[in-house]
């Protein structure tokens, strides 16, 4: 909250502008774009870097909404904490499971 | 936090709720809320990606299945639709976004005409929810005429329970952006509503951001 004026209870915080908005979405769509027009080459599908790429691309558009579209950018850092902790709770538990059903 | 400085109003904004904090408690009851539904779709989607594979009968997602009696079944995600509803659901984010804008900059220079018309992207937003709910419908529709129902096997149980609680959560957020629309069209939404706005519209890009992993681990990941 370094730069961010903040009144006790209601804080005021720079968001983007519409401009930088727009570019979010050009990114989240060109990012979506890719990930379906890899779904439909065979030879990326049976390689064994499709399944990371997709991953990789899934968290860039992830982190990209939550940083941008939600904020939590120009977020209070409590509010990054009260996300980002269950998330990796969450995370782990998904990695614990599927190594525990030998999924992984 | 006294009674005094409870009442207490500062500028144009709301009430403002003195914390321990110093930030409003709806907004952190909403981040905490949200902390935990991830953990909610980490369950759902770890019992997808578990069962993935293990179904004794088909229909499947990704592969063909002939069944003992000679029934052919084709892999039954359709992904060009799904891809159009992800789109929809993206640009819901970009319209939700927006009619934050809008309401927390009304009156502002810059913000006059369409950029400025909070109903105008509440509606829009709302729509765009409703038209990824059609396709949900669609979709699901023609996954029972084509022979799997939520009793079918892993598969279905799984994906109809996934991917039903989450457009369960899309319809509670088009509820929300309807409240809102009506609230603003009664008596208009000012800087003063900001949070409330706000506190809808993490939500509404909580529930993209679970889309976004769910169209990758169970529509494109085969």
């Amino acid at each position: 909250m370094s730069d961010h004026a903040s009144h006790a209870g209601h804080e005021v915080h720079e968001h983007p502008d519409w401009k930088q908005y727009k570019w979010v979405a050009l990114i989240l769509f060109a990012i979506t774009i890719v990930e379906v027009w890899a779904y439909y080459i065979p030879a990326f599908v049976a390689s064994s870097a499709f399944v990371p790429i997709l991953l990789v691309m899934s968290a860039v558009k992830f982190s990209i909404v939550v940083a941008y579209y939600m904020h939590l950018k120009y977020d209070n850092r409590l509010f990054i904490a009260l996300f980002v902790g269950p998330l990796f709770i969450a995370m782990f538990t998904i990695t614990a499971l599927l190594l525990l059903f030998g999924k992984l | 936090m006294s009674t005094a400085t409870a009442a207490a109003t500062h500028d144009d904004h709301e009430h403002v709720h003195y914390t321990t904090t110093g930030l409003d408690n709806r907004k952190i009851a909403v981040w905490a809320f949200i902390g935990s539904e991830c953990m909610l779709f980490a369950s759902l989607i770890s019992t997808y990606l578990i069962y993935k594979g293990r179904s004794r009968v088909g229909p499947f997602p990704h592969e063909t299945w002939t069944s003992p009696t000679g029934e052919v079944f084709k892999p039954i995600l359709n992904i060009p639709v799904t891809s159009a509803s992800t789109f929809v659901l993206l640009m819901s984010s970009l319209f939700m976004v927006m009619a934050l804008a809008a309401v927390e900059n009304r009156g502002k220079p810059g913000y006059g005409g369409l950029k400025g018309n909070s109903k105008f992207w509440l509606a829009t937003t709302a729509l765009a929810g409703t038209v990824f709910l059609g396709f949900q419908a669609f979709e699901f529709t023609s996954f029972v005429h084509e022979g799997l129902k939520i009793t079918t096997n892993l598969f279905g149980s799984s994906f109809f329970t996934l991917t039903g609680f989450h457009g369960a959560h899309v319809t509670v957020g088009v509820l929300w952006l309807l409240t809102l629309l009506a609230i603003d069209m009664k008596r208009g939404l000012t800087p003063k509503d900001t949070l409330v706005v706000d506190i809808c519209a993490l939500y509404w890009h909580f529930v993209d951001v679970v889309w976004i992993a769910i169209f990758t681990l169970i529509y494109l990941i085969q």
